[in-house]
């Protein structure tokens, strides 16, 4: 009887969890497709892909356009779009240039100087959305079209302006140090990144542990101990894998330290907070929103200054990156960030998005070049093939929602 | 006896996870009025999309007669070729577009390639009288009242040769004046030969006009009964509808002495930017702890402007007058600073402004005060598991799961999911605007219940409806409102629905 009893609550639970999976397709098919991407271009490029120089490569291209898919992601899920990021990256990245060459100011205080630009420049953008319901597309517009003037105006004598000092162009170009004293381990790899991510591993683990005794001394039901142990040892084989290849090569590089600090300190606040349950209510229905006690214009204003500093960062990166700043940076950044939050499940009617979702999609998009990249396919099939994938998602993403 | 214009046989349509309709058999007269009643979720608009073509041939089992004939419906379209017409709940009117362009909207009149402008105009007159409408075709539709709106509507539907006119809850958001028009047309429309299927859940209205009932309930047809030769009548029907019988629409309460003044209102003025006119004039009233105050007013005397003026004044009105909450004057910015002031206000439109329908009800309950939840900037999930249940288990909320979106539940378990979240601010003063519309019997008297017991644990209870038997069933003390004053103000025993009347059409 005990027995017959413990089977059928056993199935229940698969039942229940395939239907949670059934449910939750959407949610994670970005992530198979970006696996399925990965195994495709590691194939066809005899493993070059997956490499640890590739890899390492691919994400320090992909940091200053992920982290603009990050606040992006917000403001489409508020409702409004930005399309003045990538000037603003740009403008931004050269006023560091200027700071720094010209002015002589430390790099530690340009860089919190331009992130303050950016938060401003953002919130001022936001102005007039939150104050007079000017539509976003056409108030972010005219600041792009300020900022590109803006960009011009100060390379407009120097044309590129080279950057020299060397702790900027650490951040796009640079990696974390390694511990000398362990040279005889491992030879070839980056120790600290590995110890990095054993921590990683270690945090993962114990912060899941916890969760689930938490849930359990609430007497909530909480997936049985072979699912939940299934779960603990497939995240830290990832884990553990991603830094097994980026060990591989330099280990971590700054731009991917900056790009995990990101998206830690947005995913806490969208999940885990007050402020995030209001942006995503905000962007689900604003008269309900405004109603419950949440102030519109407010949240607005923190979404829009929320990305002005992410492009203030993205404009960084780029700069460093490239050493320089040009009059072109930032051409077309905030079509790829809008892209990027798209693929990874953005829907512009509101309230939809996760900020996990955007870096996969970022992830899913810079894969596609690289991988094309190695291939040697041409630019013009390249684009083509972008934005083939972009609606190729989107229509699946619909279609997957609509059955709900 | 007459040949059934319509045969719906055996009708089997079922949902991911539900059974809309199981085996139902549906059969109409030709020329008479049917209506069809059911709690909500019983499944009659789903049966009337299968019959518009919305769910088309084979997504759903059973057969569909017309004049005898099998139809296999793909699209609306084919529905609307073979006569039959249905005009929805919500209006599917453009608002910046004129009465005659949306009349012709999908079928425009062309001279080969342009709009014919003056045969449509022309057209549109003579089918505005078919509806006994008379406005000037050129105007636009948001410069009409709703119930005008709904006239065109139904001209819009009639333009072509309508065989079966389906209207699905028509009167919904209509005074009464407008209710009884609309009514008066219907009855005009049959002795003009079209067949009409009305639902309603008004059920006066039904047996006012109806040929032929048929109930639904869970997806199965309950009973059809024959108004001119069966006992037809308001607790038959609800006894069909809800399987029970409700002995007493409005559950009684113990009388107790009132307490505290909780709040008042000194000649309160609102001026609205966007209308250019006021919209409240001098208004003065108060409410008690423990008391269930009722505001009764035709549409449009300014009662949600009322309301939505005390709590935060979200639509930015020009106020003046006074607040006073337990007997203190405020002043509130916004809805929040009404709410730390323990007000709480639900929405007459909780799809609209009341709900966040793409989330779960867990959000949506606990939306309004995340504060108590939260501990060092983080929200406890695990708390706000317990307060969604909670509230889940109290109200009575029918739904498989917290973690289900609000749009998936039906409109009485909509309701309860917005009390729960103005119930989870833990309100001095509770405002309720149309809490039951468009809400089936069960879950009305679910709520009155509940309204019942939160006033006798000495919450304040302004309550906002169209319906006057809830007024004076539910109400200690009643307000009249008229065209943005209190007309009246009289204690709910010497009240009367005339009385009401009276007041709120005197302007």
């Amino acid at each position: 009887m005990e027995d017959s009893k413990q089977t059928t609550s056993k199935t229940d639970r698969f039942k229940s969890l395939l239907d949670i999976m059934k449910m939750n397709i959407s949610d994670y098919f970005m992530f198979f497709a970006l696996v399925v991407i990965m195994i495709f271009f590691t194939i066809t490029t005899d493993g070059v892909f997956i490499s640890s120089r590739n890899i390492s490569n691919l994400i320090n291209q992909m940091g200053y356009i992920a982290v603009l898919a990050v606040g992006m992601t917000l403001i489409i899920v508020i409702r409004h779009i930005e399309l003045s990021v990538g000037y603003l990256a740009g403008f931004l990245g050269a006023f560091a240039a200027i700071a720094m060459t010209f002015w002589g100011w430390p790099v530690f205080a340009v860089i919190p100087a331009v992130m303050v630009l950016g938060m401003l420049a953002g919130m001022l953008t936001a102005t007039p959305v939150a104050k007079l319901g000017v539509p976003a597309f056409v108030s972010t517009m005219a600041a792009g079209l300020v900022y590109r003037g803006a960009l011009l105006l100060v390379t407009m004598g120097t044309g590129t302006i080279v950057i020299r000092d060397p702790i900027f162009n650490a951040i796009g170009n640079g990696f974390i140090p390694d511990l000398p004293f362990l040279g005889g381990i491992l030879p070839g790899r980056h120790k600290l990144t590995l110890i990095f991510g054993l921590i990683a591993i270690i945090l993962y683990i114990i912060s899941a542990i916890r969760g689930r005794k938490t849930k359990k001394s609430y007497n909530f039901t909480v997936t049985n101990p072979g699912l939940f142990i299934v779960q603990l040892v497939v995240i830290s084989a990832l884990i553990g894998y991603i830094a097994w290849i980026l060990s591989g090569y330099n280990g971590i590089s700054w731009s991917l330290v900056i790009l995990m600090l990101v998206v830690l300190v947005f995913q806490f606040i969208t999940t885990k907070t007050p402020l995030g349950r209001h942006i995503y209510a905000v962007g689900g229905n604003p008269e309900a929103a405004e109603l419950s006690g949440i102030s519109v214009s407010k949240i607005t204003y923190i979404v829009f200054g929320a990305m002005g500093l992410l492009a203030s960062l993205s404009g960084i990166m780029y700069a460093s990156r490239l050493r320089s700043a040009t009059t072109t940076a930032g051409l077309g950044f905030e079509t790829d960030a809008i892209a990027a939050a798209f693929v990874g499940g953005v829907s512009a009617a509101g309230g939809v998005g996760t900020i996990i979702g955007s870096i996969i999609g970022a992830l899913v998009m810079m894969s596609l070049t690289s991988g094309m990249n190695l291939m040697g396919i041409d630019i013009s099939i390249q684009y083509i093939v972008r934005g083939l994938v972009l609606v190729l998602a989107v229509v699946f993403d619909r279609i997957t929602r609509r059955n709900r | 006896m007459e040949k059934p214009i319509l045969e719906m046989k055996s009708i089997t349509k079922e949902f991911p996870g539900v059974k809309a309709l199981d085996d139902v058999t549906f059969s109409v007269r030709k020329g008479e009025i049917h209506c069809l009643v059911g709690e909500n979720g019983a499944g009659k608009s789903t049966l009337m999309k299968v019959l518009s073509g919305v769910h088309p041939y084979g997504s759903y089992s059973g057969d569909i007669f017309v004049e005898g004939e099998l139809q296999k419906f793909n699209s609306i379209r084919e529905s609307e070729n073979a006569g039959i017409a249905i005009i929805y709940q919500e209006l599917a009117l453009i608002p910046e577009l004129s009465v005659y362009e949306n009349i012709f909207l999908g079928n425009e009149l062309t001279n080969g390639i342009v709009i014919d402008s003056n045969e449509s105009i022309k057209q549109a007159v003579e089918i505005l009288k078919k509806v006994g409408l008379d406005v000037n075709p050129l105007t636009k539709i948001k410069d009409l009242g709703v119930g005008k709106q709904q006239l065109v509507e139904i001209a819009k539907a009639l333009k072509k040769e309508v065989k079966i006119l389906i209207l699905d809850e028509p009167t919904a958001a209509l005074n009464e004046t407008d209710s009884d028009n609309l009514l008066h047309l219907i009855q005009g429309l049959k002795d003009q030969g079209v067949t009409c299927i009305l639902i309603s859940h008004k059920l006066r209205e039904v047996l006012a006009i109806a040929d032929t009932v048929t109930v639904l309930r869970d997806g199965k047809t309950v009973v059809t009964l024959d108004a001119h030769k069966d006992v037809v009548n308001e607790p038959i029907l609800i006894k069909h509808m809800v399987g029970r019988s409700i002995d007493n629409v409005y559950p009684k309460r113990e009388k107790k002495p009132f307490g505290k003044e909780t709040l008042r209102l000194e000649k309160w003025c609102a001026y609205s930017y966007a209308l250019g006119r006021d919209i409240l004039k001098e208004i003065n009233l108060n409410v008690h702890a423990g008391e269930i105050v009722g505001i009764a007013g035709l549409m449009g005397s300014g009662r949600t402007e009322l309301a939505k003026s005390i709590f935060g004044n979200p639509d930015h009105f020009r106020v003046s007058g006074k607040v006073f909450i337990d007997g203190v004057e405020q002043k509130f910015r916004d809805p929040a600073d009404a709410i730390k002031a323990s007000l709480a206000y639900v929405t007459e439109d909780r799809k609209g402004n009341g709900l966040i329908l793409i989330d779960d009800v867990r959000h949506n309950i606990t939306l309004a005060n995340l504060k108590e939840i939260t501990e060092g900037g983080v929200i406890n999930e695990n708390e706000e598991i317990l307060v969604a249940n909670q509230y889940r288990t109290q109200l009575g909320i029918k739904t498989p799961s917290i973690e289900q979106k609000v749009r998936n539940l039906s409109g009485g378990n909509q309701q309860k999911v917005s009390l729960g979240k103005w119930l989870f601010v833990h309100p001095g003063v509770l405002i309720l605007d149309e809490p039951t519309r468009g809400i089936d019997v069960g879950a009305k008297y679910e709520i009155y219940t509940l309204m019942n017991s939160l006033v006798d644990q000495g919450m304040s209870i302004l309550m906002i409806s169209s319906e006057l038997p809830e007024i004076l069933g539910m109400s200690d003390r009643i307000y009249v409102m008229s065209a943005g004053r209190i007309n009246g103000e009289m204690p709910a025993e010497d009240a009367t629905q005339e009385a009401i009347m009276e007041l709120a059409v005197d302007y």
